[in-house]
């Protein structure tokens, strides 16, 4: 189960002069959830659009390997096939649902292949054979499964865009799993959750990792979530790779403390240093934390222009 | 400066609003109304019309005065459709009504004689209906029509007055429209306007799945139906008769439809392949051009197409190669009864009526496939759909084609109804029409353009039989030349009250429990 699904080698990515991603190297296994975190402007989201195809890498190597060994070069792959062929799904830091369609809708669409497959590519759903009805009927049960699993099985016929924005990223979350995906994208399911949410999105993507036993690739602010419920953690810092390694060993690395605080210099500096070693262990609020960490001590210069999106 | 709900506003401040209304009314009147050139013996002199230009300003002045007191200051609970609209129609009368009677009022009080000014009042009656609706239209855009403009969402629910109808307006259409032949005040006239009401729907109905399912917006739909109209022409006059032989020609429409249509549907994809990375305003554009190409290859490849003058000598359709004509072997005397020349014209009209029902049942069908589910996807979110492996290039292209191939049976038909094509039926003109049903039936919606074509071509053609307004407004009233300007303007104050159209909600294509249709306000227009 544990081969090594996602291996990104030398990866850079360069905007003219800015070097958003450089010379990065790391790997992501199945049935693991492999955090990346950093400050913003690290290069998290910009990693992700290489992976799954919006941006074309300047340099290096991203192979995705499926358990019957095929493998994959997502550089040199377009942003559809990456999600069709290679089974890679993501999902968006602000919401990209089909705010028109209802909830059941948005999930028959991210089935859209199997579909298309099932309907003789239309032609045979013109004419309506009943191939196309089976498999639209097993396409809804599928939706309503993970409908069930995100608790938004009541609200199936309703909008996506009348969801609560806590719905809204679970429904982000149980569209791209309709897309049967082998490494999940997750680019901060967790923003702007309430605690108890944050906690059901924990719940969800244990689940899903011990029950269906694919990849996560997760990119999150909230270290609640990160040190919970992640195996690995991938530390970007400039677009550079500061750390690699298990919770408990990224919360020690002092590397990790210098860019999430910056340099000591200045008395304060023990103090939240511990605060980051309280909440990581899970003795304080949070949010503290994640205020402490958004206001460094250190003035980052330029480092988030490109945290851009496709 | 959109009224808030129950705000009022004091007298000075609406005197203030009434002045500056009437100003604007004189800027635009004086010119237009009240100098005219008239050749005289003499040559050219110009006539000054002042007591229409006064007219229009006073009823401006009033009408608005009326708006304000009966209208947007209103508070918003005592706002609903039906009363604002009787207030609307109250405050237009009264407008209209103290306007005239001030100008009668003035200009009998002055050199001239009462019975002059009356007569100039009436002669300028057709202008102050016009100007009316003219700065209702203005001022309602600047202000804000609506005093509760702050609850979008609840204004388009209320104002949903079609939706309720739904499947019995839509099973009493059909039905009506599959027995209009045999109506009995139908006639010729009736049945040539239904042929090109239904001409349009059709046409409404193959745009609506490029710009109202993809939100892929196309000013060059035109180009489609010509292509559909030029395939048929020149392989029915010209090239089958060179490869098939004699027997088979009766048929050669319904040979030649299918083949139509995969013409345009062609043409439909070889748009789309240049334009594939430009949305919006950028696609109008080069859609809007490829359009005007089609047309200028028409009129330029004379060889070819006939240039300007056309191709005439079309054949007609033929009843499973039964003629529809008075001879022996035509369809009248095979059924043996007596001809009549609107045979010929009700089977036309259900041709029209079958290729319509067939572009609308397709395109329902598609819509409930994941084809149309993804088209609609795309005007959702395009980088959404990318991100779920939908290829947008090869959606994008089968919408434009599939769009195409029912505009090229519309142009077909076209042609073979005509019985003679020329450029001249291609122009610009026609996209925008066909575009303006779409939109103002609601972008998506099958329904809304069938209410829309038959409004909007059966109002432009209801305005030639206005002639008791001659009683009105005097003998030298021509009710046909207000069609532009009225039309406009129903445009203007359907775009204000309902901007996304007449029918605005969206079936879902599939539901669990229960179908509930998806607000308006919810649904994207697409970007390109």
């Amino acid at each position: 189960m544990e081969h090594q699904l996602l291996t990104v080698e030398h990866l850079t990515m360069r905007f003219g002069g800015l070097t958003a991603v450089s010379d990065l190297s790391f790997v992501a296994k199945a049935g693991e959830i492999t955090a990346i975190i950093g400050p913003n402007g690290a290069g998290k989201t910009t990693l992700f659009n290489c992976i799954t195809g919006f941006y074309k890498p300047t340099e290096g190597q991203i192979t995705l390997q499926h358990e019957d060994g095929t493998t994959y070069l997502l550089e040199r792959m377009d942003d559809f096939r990456i999600a069709q062929r290679a089974h890679v799904a993501r999902t968006f830091q602000n919401i990209r649902l089909f705010a028109g369609m209802t909830v059941l809708e948005n999930l028959i669409v991210a089935q859209h292949n199997m579909l298309m497959r099932a309907s003789g590519f239309t032609i045979a759903g013109i004419l309506g054979l009943p191939g196309y009805r089976v498999a639209e009927r097993e396409a809804t049960e599928k939706a309503v499964r993970w409908l069930e699993r995100v608790g938004l099985v009541d609200r199936a016929d309703d909008p996506a865009a009348d969801l609560p924005y806590g719905a809204q990223r679970r429904l982000e979350i149980a569209r791209a799993m309709c897309t049967d995906p082998k490494l999940l994208c997750l680019d901060e399911p967790a923003a702007g959750l309430n605690p108890r949410e944050s906690d059901e999105l924990n719940r969800l993507l244990l689940s899903i990792r011990s029950d269906i036993g694919i990849g996560i690739l997760l990119i999150e602010h909230d270290m609640s979530v990160v040190m919970e419920i992640s195996d690995h953690i991938v530390v970007l810092d400039y677009g550079e790779k500061i750390a690699d390694g298990p919770p408990l060993q990224i919360r020690n690395d002092p590397a990790v403390i210098r860019a999430y605080l910056g340099v000591d210099e200045e008395e304060e500096e023990p103090v939240v240093e511990k605060l980051v070693a309280e909440a990581v262990t899970g003795t304080v609020a949070p949010a503290a934390v994640v205020a402490a960490a958004a206001d460094p001590v250190v003035p980052e210069p330029g480092a988030d222009s490109h945290e851009g999106r496709p | 400066m959109a009224e808030t709900a129950g705000a009022r506003k004091s007298l000075g401040a609406i005197l203030v609003d009434c002045a500056i209304a009437a100003l604007i009314t004189f800027v635009i009147a004086a010119p237009i109304m009240g100098l005219r050139t008239v050749n005289s013996p003499g040559g050219m002199t110009l006539q000054q019309h002042w007591g229409k230009v006064l007219t229009a300003v006073a009823v401006v002045f009033f009408g608005r005065l009326a708006l304000q007191l009966f209208v947007w200051n209103r508070s918003a609970e005592s706002s609903g459709f039906g009363p604002l609209l009787l207030r609307l129609l109250l405050s237009a009368l009264i407008g209209f009504g103290v306007g005239t009677a001030v100008c009668f009022l003035t200009l009998g009080s002055g050199n001239v004689s009462l019975a002059a000014a009356m007569e100039n009042a009436l002669l300028a009656m057709p202008w102050n209906v016009a100007t009316l609706l003219f700065a209702l239209a203005v001022f309602s855009l600047s202000y804000g029509f609506f005093p509760n403009r702050t609850a979008p969402r609840e204004r388009a629910d209320a104002g949903g007055f079609l939706e309720p109808l739904g499947d019995l307006l839509k099973l009493a259409l059909l039905v009506v429209a599959l027995a209009l032949p045999f109506l009995p005040w139908s006639d010729r006239y009736i049945l040539d306007l239904a042929i090109l009401i239904l001409t349009y729907i059709m046409l409404g109905w193959g745009l609506n799945v490029v710009v109202g399912l993809a939100g892929l917006l196309d000013l060059g739909y035109v180009a489609f139906y010509a292509v559909g109209a030029y395939s048929y022409a020149l392989l029915s006059t010209i090239y089958f008769p060179l490869w098939f032989p004699d027997w088979l020609m009766p048929y050669a429409f319904w040979i030649a439809l299918p083949l139509a249509g995969m013409l345009a549907a062609l043409w439909g994809i070889m748009l789309g392949f240049p334009v594939l990375r430009l949305r919006g305003d950028y696609l109008a554009i080069v859609t809007l051009a490829f359009g005007e190409i089609i047309r200028v290859v028409l009129i330029n490849w004379a060889d070819f197409t006939g240039g300007p003058n056309g191709i005439s000598g079309i054949p007609r359709p033929t009843f499973f190669g039964i003629p529809l004509d008075s001879s022996d072997e035509g369809f009248a005397a095979r059924l043996g009864i007596p001809y009549a020349p609107i045979q010929r014209i009700i089977f036309l009209y259900y041709i029209i009526l079958g290729l319509a029902l067939v572009t609308n049942m397709v395109t329902l069908r598609l819509r409930s496939l994941p084809l149309g589910r993804a088209w609609e996807a795309l005007r959702e979110d395009e980088i959404a759909c990318r991100s779920l492996g939908i290829n947008t290039t090869n959606t994008k292209l089968t919408a434009f084609a599939i769009g195409a191939m029912f505009g090229g049976f519309a142009g077909s038909f076209f042609a073979t109804r005509q019985g003679f094509i020329s450029p001249e039926s291609f122009v610009f003109m026609e996209s925008a029409l066909i575009l303006a049903i779409v939109v103002l039936g609601g972008l998506g919606s099958q329904i809304g353009v069938v209410i829309s074509a038959i409004v909007m071509i059966g109002g432009f053609e209801a305005f030639r039989n206005l002639d008791f307004l001659r009683a009105v407004f005097g003998n030298d009233f021509d009710p046909a030349q207000y069609r532009m300007i009225v039309f406009g303007l129903a445009m203007v104050s359907i775009m204000i009250w309902r901007p996304r159209g007449l029918v605005t909600r969206r079936e879902p294509s599939i539901y669990l429990k229960e179908r509930k249709a998806v607000s308006g306000e919810l649904v994207a227009e697409g970007r390109g």
